[in-house]
């Protein structure tokens, strides 16, 4: 094919494709005008129902919190994907922790980067936490929280080197707080069937004062879980590219 | 729902369309220079740098929790792995 039929193969792809898509915009409703029920039923109710005013929380730890136990085990897979292909191959060997190791020495962070990332850490951790507890009071939730405090083990890594890293967060720890995060979430829904309950129900008590950050039962519970799962996954995934790029080198 | 409507810090809707309208130019600008940007490693800041502006847009358009996913995940997480996937493959080619 020569580059002149390339270039109208592409020109009438592309303006059936343009076609399409204003077609398909002239059929949307319009901007800021939702048309749906489930939102405005979900706002009306989710506050009674569950003691949550994190309505999105209550959406996705509850009302769909089925669909959420699949997201969560798309993230637990990705890690453990990662963690199989990332390890060391028959041809490769570990450069030996202490031994004569330039590569795990540089390069060294400049004094700047060291300083805001130790200043950084502190704040992040708690930042993490905030939001991975509450979930049921403000827009945050497991998801944010964990992602944060995955970022603080990134910053110990920029202010250090990879061994304090690894000593903060050595692997098989790691893969174990995952899986209790990930397990923990599976299981808030069995003890509910073990109650007589449909999987995931809310048992817990939710409290009276809507917003508290007691309330709202199950959903403050899971979002722990999932902001420990997330965050352990996150720190695997960064952890084990991190010992690819500077301990694992090709012998052969 | 009514107590959003009483809320003191309701910005006026047409400050709120100028503010929408802007992000979204800016996203789509920085959109195209991360697809026009050649070198890796300078790739990945530009595309850093779109992630906050995603981030930015999420919140604009009044979706705090996706905007703060999006800070850590695209600002944040996804330039981090890129860097490292860098790096490795900068080891191998020694």
């Amino acid at each position: 094919m020569t580059a002149r039929q390339r270039r109208w193969m592409f020109l009438a792809a592309a303006a059936g494709l343009v076609a399409f898509y204003l077609w398909g915009l002239v059929r949307l409703p319009g901007f800021g005008h939702y048309p749906g029920p489930y939102g405005d039923i979900i706002n009306r109710v989710a506050e009674g129902q569950t003691r949550a005013t994190g309505v999105v929380s209550a959406v996705n730890f509850e009302y769909r919190g089925f669909d959420t136990v699949g997201e969560e085990f798309i993230l637990f897979s990705a890690a453990l994907g990662v963690s199989t292909v990332l390890r060391r191959l028959r041809d490769e060997a570990e450069i030996p922790a202490g031994a004569d190791a330039p590569a795990l020495e540089s390069p060294a962070p400049s004094e700047a980067v060291r300083q805001s990332a130790l200043l950084f850490t502190g704040p992040i951790v708690v930042m993490g936490w905030y939001l991975a507890s509450h979930a049921q009071t403000s827009p945050s939730g497991g998801f944010q929280g964990g992602v944060v405090l995955a970022t603080a083990f990134i910053l110990i890594y920029l202010a250090g080197q990879y061994l304090v890293f690894e000593r903060f967060s050595p692997v098989s720890a790691t893969e174990a707080v995952g899986a209790v995060g990930a397990g923990g979430f599976a299981a808030i829904g069995l003890s509910a069937v073990f109650l007589g309950l449909p999987y995931l129900s809310n048992f817990l008590p939710k409290g009276s004062v809507p917003g508290a950050v007691s309330s709202s039962g199950t959903i403050a519970l899971i979002s722990f879980f999932v902001g420990v799962e997330v965050a352990a996954a996150f720190v695997l995934i960064v952890g084990e590219l991190l010992e690819q790029t500077l301990l694992i080198r090709r012998t052969g | 729902m009514t107590a959003v409507a009483a809320s003191p810090y309701l910005v006026p809707s047409g400050l709120m369309d100028v503010l929408q309208v802007t992000v979204l130019v800016l996203v789509a600008v920085t959109a195209t220079a991360v697809a026009l940007t050649r070198a890796p490693v300078r790739q990945v800041v530009v595309l850093s740098v779109y992630g906050l502006l995603l981030a930015v847009l999420f919140l604009a358009f009044q979706a705090p929790d996706v905007s703060l996913s999006e800070l850590t995940v695209g600002a944040v997480g996804l330039p981090a792995l890129l860097l490292l996937g860098l790096a490795k493959m900068r080891e191998r080619g020694k």
